[in-house]
């Protein structure tokens, strides 16, 4: 079980979170002039990344609130924790 | 039969760990046996020499003791009876206590008379992967064939009553974790807690000790035992440190979150009202693994008799239980470390008859202990078969040539009861492994070490390759040390020495992973590699051959190393095999993964007091004990305990539900609706939040009014429905369904924080705060208007989806003018600290209008007169707003909203997709089964081509006949068109395909 750093709470147990999946997926700005294709790209596709991935999680039993975290897929390693809305820190973007 | 014939006296042995003056009796496969204090079962029958004691799993085989602990592969017993009775456990971890009650598992009629043995005489027909080569065909035979191979295959049995012992899970810190109470983990603790660190060791055994119970072992130039007492008083007098006998390290997970299973009560037997076992998830600092090593054995014709046993395990019989596993033993070894066990058997009074070593050259310390006491070694040789009926009683033994693949003529024979083995040595890296750790292969000693790791650990002594005792103790100390410096403890002042041993040179091992049979032999003999499975080296070989060359195929093709012992002490040679038939290094050809839990843990022990009523939380409504009082039947929604119907007077479920739908229809019908998820929405972009949750417009909501809304997910499936009201300007009341409340306001959160932040929107989970209480029926308005006097409740007043804020019998209220039902209808939300009153007063006021209590199951069949859908019950997540035949909630005119765009997608305007029809059936009282699949032709051969499925179903009392709600192909444009139900008991009944409403389709009760 993972050790979380919540950016409003701090370290809690993966237990009070739940996963949002792959973050910094933007929703089109006007949907309805996508391709079926660029829309499913939208919707379904997702990386499957092994080493940093940035994803998404809310501390559903603690505060509520979603923020990004940057692992590392291959030991589980958590990177950073940034807040919604945030570009990834320097020291985890690539 | 003479009590306790193998018990060694205290002249031979006389440091046992077991208490001679406290005798404890037992009873194995219903005979009585005596052991003493500090038994295991398996010493204890050791001691009586029982020696058959399981059978194999495959071909049955007679099976004895091969280990002394959680390696061994073999003695499964089931323990106790009744709901206490635990199924699977190895005799040899199994502790005596008085009244102990095992029998034999996988045995039938009994351990000495097992008729599956049969398949040991079948045994050519048996080979590796037999049963997916022969079960596989005819695919729909399968589950013939397995029911049968489950029986034979059979473990133990588990209880059927519910267990009546109680489990605790406990969670704590702490700085340093160390795994094994041997001698590296006992340096590693003492040097760990004296710099006042919190520290916790764990030994899966029954007492701290390790290697030292079980050997003659000095440390610090006194007796091992000695330093042992002295060791646990220092560490019994520090504060922060806790030791933890009896406790297994079961599993290594992520962030050194660390899973331990502590048996409180399992040794003293039934009958203790503290927890039988505690599960603890331990939150460590650092961790230090030193579980010690496995001992391998050796591959070599007749080696699954009764009498052969690893090396250590029989030195561990002797010296800790003074319980002598034969009267005359053969060692037979690959490396130096048997010699001991020969010098520990031999002065225990054991005829050591010779050292069978494969090794050209033995160590010189060695063989200097052998000859001290007049035993022969054979260098250069090995056993080439054993003999014996049930059990061994000689072996033969002949020299093998330099390549290790064959032997020189000329045998030896002896006769002896015991083969002592050894194989070597594998470091327990399966906890360091589970955390994702990688291994090494160390080409001396034949075995994978501990390589890199991803968590902040360390593995020490044997558990890393080191066997020598003194460097155990070193390497121990450093750990404790190290570890908790690396948490911030630190002893100012010199570091102080650790505790010593005098090292031993030690000559390395050879490895002959298979070896020779007698000249002529090689294809009549079974050299077994996995005990348990009944895995051979000619199985290992075949899987090979056939292409199973990846390890993990191999596992599962053969099933070497799975079963409950996981291959503790087959893994190894295992591997050697497949590689030197595949001509590669053992390292290429890799290990199996290691999973947790290290050895099986109870069901209970996983539960710990989540059971029954503490499963799960119970939510109950204001009013739930005058349901209860009112003889409510109750269904669970989610975690709400809901009225499901009340019978009265000796009424079935079919009479009730049909007087509570006739009296909402008729009288005035009054539902607990307090569970609808009820969600306070907030802001200046309220609305245009909506706007985007729902596919309808809701800019032009005015305040007192309400709507109903459909929720899509992004990919355009209907996710939840519900009414939303006004309640002033920024201000929405938003409800949902009961089981999706605390999903949707996951949901709404979701889309506010990461997808638009910029809208002022806030969300208040409110369901709790009100009561919800549904009055419907002709007479509704009539009751409400005599309890309420500040609202006009008239249809000009207050009309068809409205809602007023006012006074309900006292109780402040809203009032909203919403229907599930069909007829005028008054949901009245009041807070729940009111419920009950308003109820009463609502029940006693409304007496004279009939007033009725229905349930969910009436509120159900009154929904579907009407042709409302539950979401979840119509739908299943392939549902779309189109597929219901709900085009008029998706507005045209809004350029977006979750789940628009992917309504335009192709697949969605497919003309064939099951849309939501009612279905008439012929005869009118036939109710079909929810779920029951419709076909177009009854006849058409099978598999028949499916259309679609009946969502709902009921008989109307309102109708006088049954209606039903049912997905179907195109159903929308077939309404008029004849189906056909095949049901389980071989009818087909035909239905009409019928639009969903079935009662009032003009709508004209609504308003009274």
């Amino acid at each position: 079980m993972l050790i979380i750093d919540c950016p409003y709470c701090g370290k809690r147990d993966e237990a009070e979170f739940h996963y949002g999946g792959e973050a910094h997926i933007v929703r089109p700005e006007n949907p309805s002039e996508l391709s079926d294709e660029a829309w499913a790209e939208y919707l379904f596709m997702r990386s499957n990344t092994k080493g940093r991935f940035l994803e998404r999680w809310v501390h559903s039993e603690g505060c509520r609130r979603w923020f990004n975290m940057a692992r590392n897929t291959a030991n589980n390693e958590v990177e950073a924790v940034y807040l919604m809305g945030e570009t990834p820190p320097k020291e985890v973007s690539k | 039969m003479t009590r306790q014939a193998n018990r060694l006296g205290t002249d031979l042995v006389a440091g046992a760990r077991i208490d001679r003056s406290k005798s404890i009796w037992f009873t194995f496969n219903g005979r009585r046996y005596e052991g003493h204090e500090g038994d295991t079962l398996a010493s204890a029958l050791v001691a009586n020499d029982v020696q058959l004691v399981a059978r194999s799993f495959k071909y049955h085989r007679p099976r004895g003791f091969f280990g002394a602990g959680a390696e061994d592969p073999c003695v499964m017993v089931q323990v106790g009876v009744g709901a206490e009775t635990l199924p699977n456990l190895r005799a040899t971890q199994v502790e005596l206590y008085d009244g102990l009650v095992a029998d034999s598992v996988n045995a039938w009629p009994s351990v000495n008379h097992d008729v599956g043995i049969v398949n040991d005489l079948m045994s050519r027909l048996l080979p590796a992967g037999f049963y997916y080569k022969t079960f596989m065909w005819p695919a729909s035979w399968w589950t013939t064939y397995e029911h049968v191979i489950r029986n034979a295959a059979g473990m133990g049995v588990a209880p059927k009553q519910p267990d009546p012992d109680t489990y605790d899970h406990m969670h704590i810190h702490c700085d340093v974790l160390i795994v094994g109470g041997g001698p590296s983990g006992l340096a590693a603790a003492l040097a760990a807690g004296r710099t006042g660190a919190r520290v916790i060791i764990v030994d899966e055994q029954s007492e701290m000790g390790g290697s030292i119970l079980a050997s003659r072992l000095l440390v610090d130039d006194k007796p091992g035992a000695e330093w042992l007492a002295s060791a646990l008083a220092e560490l019994g007098a520090m504060e922060e440190v806790r030791v933890m006998p009896r406790t297994t390290a079961f599993g290594h997970y992520d962030h050194n979150h660390m899973g331990l299973l502590e048996r409180r009560t399992d040794h003293l037997g039934p009958g203790h009202d503290i927890a039988r076992q505690r599960m603890w998830k331990v939150r460590a600092g650092q961790v230090i693994h030193a579980g010690g090593a496995i001992e391998r054995s050796l591959v070599f014709a007749g080696n699954d008799r009764p009498g052969v046993m690893l090396a250590s395990a029989a030195a561990t019989y002797v010296n800790r239980w003074a319980a002598r596993p034969g009267q005359k033993t053969v060692i037979f070894t690959n490396n130096d470390s048997a010699y001991g066990v020969a010098a520990d058997l031999a002065d225990a009074g054991i005829s050591v008859q010779a050292i069978v070593d494969l090794r050209v050259e033995p160590g010189a310390a060695a063989l200097e202990e052998a000859s001290a006491r007049n035993i022969e070694v054979l260098t250069a040789s090995c056993v080439v078969e054993t003999r014996g009926k049930r059990a061994v009683e000689g072996v033969t033994v002949m020299k093998l040539n330099d390549a290790g693949d064959g032997v020189v003529v000329g045998e030896r024979r002896f006769d002896c009861g015991l083969v002592a083995v050894s194989g070597g040595w594998s470091p327990a890296v399966h906890l360091h492994c589970h955390a994702g750790g990688k291994v090494d292969y160390d080409e001396i000693q034949g075995c994978f070490v501990p390589g890199k790791t991803l968590e902040a650990a360390r593995s020490v002594g044997a558990a890393n390759g080191q066997l020598d005792l003194a460097d155990c103790l070193t390497a121990g100390w450093q750990a404790g040390t190290n570890a908790a410096a690396d948490t911030g403890f630190r002893k100012p002042g010199k570091v102080p020495k650790g505790p010593t041993a005098t090292a031993v040179e030690v000559s390395p091992p050879r490895h002959v992973w298979i070896i020779p049979a007698k000249p002529g032999e090689e294809n009549k003999v079974k050299r077994f590699v996995d005990l348990q499975n009944d895995v051979t080296d000619a199985d290992v070989r075949l899987a090979a051959r056939e292409g199973y060359r990846s390890v993990e195929h191999l596992k599962r093709y053969t099933t070497l190393g799975m079963g409950t012992d996981q291959g503790k002490t087959s893994n190894i040679p295992g591997l050697g095999i497949l590689a030197a038939e595949l001509e590669k290094s053992l390292p290429d050809v890799g290990t199996t993964t290691f999973r947790p839990p290290y050895t099986a843990i109870t069901m209970g022990a996983i539960a710990g007091r989540y059971t029954g009523q503490m499963l799960e939380p119970v939510r109950r409504s204001p009013m739930h004990h005058w349901h209860e009082n009112h003889g409510a039947a109750f269904e669970d929604v989610g975690q709400w305990k809901r009225p499901w119907y009340y019978p009265q007077d000796g009424e079935d479920m079919h009479a009730a539900v049909a007087r509570e739908c006739l009296a909402a229809r008729n009288a005035i019908g009054i539902l607990d609706a307090t569970t609808l998820g009820k969600i306070d929405i907030q802001g200046p972009d309220a609305s245009e939040f909506l706007n985007r949750i729902y596919t309808n417009a809701w800019s032009k909501l005015a305040v007192g009014r309400c709507r109903y809304g459909l929720m899509l997910s992004e990919d355009g499936m209907v996710m939840d429905d519900g009414v939303t009201s006004c309640i002033s300007d920024n201000r929405y009341l938003m409800t949902t369904t009961s089981g999706n409340a605390a999903s949707v306001m996951g949901w709404l959160e979701e889309w506010l924080q990461t997808e638009w932040p910029d809208l002022k929107v806030w969300c208040n989970s409110i369901s709790e705060y009100w009561a919800t209480l549904t009055i419907s029926g002709p007479f509704a308005r009539d009751l409400l208007a005599e309890l309420c006097s500040d609202i006009d409740v008239s249809n000009d007043g207050l009309p068809f989806m409205s809602w007023r804020e006012g006074t309900v019998a006292g109780a402040p209220a809203r009032v909203f003018r919403i229907s599930f039902t069909g007829e005028v209808s008054f949901e009245i939300n009041v807070p729940a600290s009111h419920g009950l009153g308003l109820w009463q007063a609502l029940m006693t006021a409304g007496e004279k209008y009939g007033i009725t209590p229905y349930g969910t199951e009436a509120m159900h069949v009154l929904r579907a007169e009407k042709g409302y859908i539950i979401v979840g019950q119509e739908t299943d997540g392939t549902m779309t707003p189109y597929d219901l035949d709900m085009d008029w909630i998706v507005s045209k005119k809004k350029p977006d909203f979750i789940g628009k765009r992917s309504l335009g997608r192709a697949d969605f305007l497919r003309d064939d997709r099951k849309q939501l029809v009612g279905l008439f059936t012929e005869d009118p009282l036939e109710v079909l089964p929810e779920g029951a699949q419709i076909v177009d032709d009854p006849n058409a051969p099978i598999p028949m081509p499916m259309i679609g499925h009946v969502t709902s179903s009921y008989l109307s009392a309102n109708l006088g006949r049954s209606i039903a709600l049912a997905v179907v192909k195109g159903g929308i444009n077939r309404k008029g068109e004849t189906v056909h139900l095949p049901l389980e008991n071989g009818r087909t009944v035909r239905a009409e395909i019928t639009g969903m409403v079935f009662y009032d389709p003009q709508g004209e009760r609504l308003n009274g």
